[in-house]
């Protein structure tokens, strides 16, 4: 499986939290993931999401999407045309939650990506080609289960093709 | 085979095989739960999977607790949704008032020592305390659970954290775990299993042993487990069989934390892992004070801020919000005269639920306000306002910082 897209950054680089990503005054309040998508990161980068184009990559440091449980934040990410998230390390909820809906998550070195920069992510050979800057960055190998949920965009799609 | 940590041990006997640190298992679920703010997605990923069932109606309940009673239409119309799932399908709902999902799953008897918990809200470690393997997870993870009794789980490796030393007056549990995420950060165990132990621990009551449980999350922990004893079985009203790691177990990191020496700690805003003296924030003014959530919303915790409040006036500038964490402890509240001293004082005292710490309702912020709060999280926002500022502490320092208008060292009203 190969992803491709241009990087994009927040303001803030390490710690992003689910509340972050969608506020719990509208996660609670609208169940439609395309109105969720509107106000993703709104509290600590107001015209983040404005700026968005669908197929960016977001690119972050550390602990990425801890914090609350809540799946509205990879589904809302999702919604605002996110293919890919790329950061150093991820919180654990949220990593799984993003594999069971279907969004990519990458784990590697993200000190030199920078915004804009045309990236390429081969999930199968675990490399990441950042085109702009023509560097290859090695990342995280996928279990062969996570892979699949994305082939099938989601847990409940693959479940439902095996049969469980 | 080497020796097992308590998480390796649940989860083998769960797998139906031996698993290590590492591996990746299939696993019988004991119990799951979803609350009003993760239940829409559920129902909807059930309904998906297409299941006529779910796989045990006596081991799966809701809870109407982030947004209880529901504050706008949006809110509302998930509650009845949820109504509607549980009448179809015969499963438990605790509905409006009854309390916070992490409080009722252990007070009415659904989780023990041993089991393996899924709930679909981050803080589902808190029963840790209650020598169970239990764990946050999304609304797609649960639905799987719930359809098929079953899930993955990665086997977690184990940090041993030692709590030893004697923890001197006005010094509480919520203290105790704030220093230590100060210490090990807010991805100091990311992934991992903690097994919090120790003398300290074990001296500690079984409700002061739930806000270190609960908090095990914000420093990235699956779990946060602790040994069960004879206090765990008088808190659970039943004997059970306890599960603990073998001698030899393997820890990828073991850390000693001597707590004699510790003073009340205050975490600054927006960071859990940011904790301080009280004494050094003793100039900031506060607008507001929260005493609730599944961090510290219990009977003891109440006792605690009423024994500071009893018979004094909160600072004229401040609003003092109490939110017990279920009817049964709002019930002891009533009975033992707090209810009348929280009132006389000058707070507000909410229905059993999640209140104000979500920021959905029931307490948010006005731009540059600043409160103290007995909650779990302080991330911008949270409280409903990015402008807003949460400082997070012990039910005693919200208290003696509501009387004195600013962050205040309960020691000098105890």
């Amino acid at each position: 499986m190969i992803v491709r897209g241009k990087a994009v950054r927040l303001k803030q680089s390490d710690g992003i939290n689910t509340d972050y990503i969608i506020s719990g005054r509208y996660k609670f309040a609208i169940s439609d993931p395309k109105e969720l998508a509107k106000h993703v990161f709104e509290d600590i980068d107001p015209d983040f999401a404005r700026n968005l184009k669908p197929g960016d990559i977001l690119v972050a440091g550390k602990n990425f999407g801890m914090g609350s449980s809540r799946e509205q934040a990879p589904v809302s990410l999702k919604a605002a045309g996110i293919k890919a998230i790329v950061a150093q390390s991820f919180a654990r909820i949220f990593y799984r939650n993003s594999f069971n809906i279907g969004l990519a998550l990458v784990e590697c070195d993200t000190k030199d990506l920078t915004a804009g920069d045309e990236l390429e992510i081969d999930f199968e050979k675990a490399v990441l080609s950042n085109k702009t800057k023509s560097k290859n960055i090695k990342i995280t190998k996928l279990p062969q289960m996570l892979l699949d949920f994305l082939k099938y965009d989601g847990a409940v799609a693959y479940l439902k093709t095996k049969g469980k | 085979m080497a020796g097992q940590t308590i998480a390796e041990k649940i989860l083998s006997r769960h797998a139906g095989k031996a698993v290590k640190a590492g591996d990746v298992a299939v696993c019988k679920i004991d119990f799951c739960l979803g609350q009003d703010g993760t239940s829409g997605l559920i129902i909807d990923a059930f309904e998906k999977i297409g299941k006529p069932a779910v796989f045990d109606k006596k081991k799966f309940c809701m809870i109407i607790d982030h947004s209880s009673p529901a504050p706008n239409q949006g809110t509302a119309t998930v509650h009845k949704k949820m109504r509607a799932f549980a009448a179809k399908y015969g499963v438990k709902i605790y509905d409006v008032g009854e309390g916070i999902c992490h409080q009722l799953s252990m007070e009415e008897g659904h989780v023990g020592p041993g089991d393996l918990v899924i709930g679909a809200d981050s803080h589902t470690c808190t029963y840790g305390a209650l020598n169970a393997l239990s764990t946050g997870v999304g609304s797609t993870d649960l639905a799987i659970g719930l359809a098929t009794g079953e899930n993955w789980f990665k086997v977690p490796e184990t940090i041993k954290i030692i709590v030893k030393g004697k923890l001197p007056k006005g010094v509480y549990s919520k203290d105790i775990i704030l220093h230590i995420a100060k210490d090990m950060g807010a991805d100091g165990c990311t992934y991992k299993s903690i097994e919090f132990t120790g003398p300290v621990i074990d001296a500690l009551s079984v409700d002061a042993r739930f806000t270190i449980s609960n908090m095990a999350v914000e420093l990235g922990a699956k779990c946060g487990i602790m040994n069960a004893d004879e206090k765990t079985f008088k808190w659970l009203k039943r004997k059970c069989k306890a599960v603990f790691a073998d001698k030899d177990a393997k820890y990828i990191d073991i850390r000693e934390y001597d707590v004699s020496r510790l003073e009340p700690q205050v975490a600054k805003p927006h960071s859990v892992d940011t904790a301080v003296n009280a004494e050094v924030l003793k100039d900031t003014r506060i607008g507001q004070g929260f005493i609730g959530t599944c961090t510290n919303g219990r009977l003891e915790d109440m006792e605690v801020a009423a024994k500071i409040l009893k018979g004094k006036k909160i600072d004229s500038r401040v609003k003092l919000i109490i939110g017990p964490a279920s009817k049964r402890i709002y019930m002891g509240m009533l009975k033992k005269g707090l209810i009348e001293i929280f009132i006389n004082a000058g707070a507000v005292v909410l229905n059993p639920g999640c209140g104000p710490c979500v920021g959905t309702h029931q307490g948010i912020l006005a731009d540059n306000e600043v409160c103290i709060s007995t909650a779990n999280r302080n991330f911008k926002g949270r409280m409903g306002n990015p402008s807003g500022f949460i400082y997070l502490s012990s039910p005693a320092t919200v208290a003696a910082s509501a009387l004195a208008g600013k962050i205040t060292d309960p020691r000098k009203y105890l």
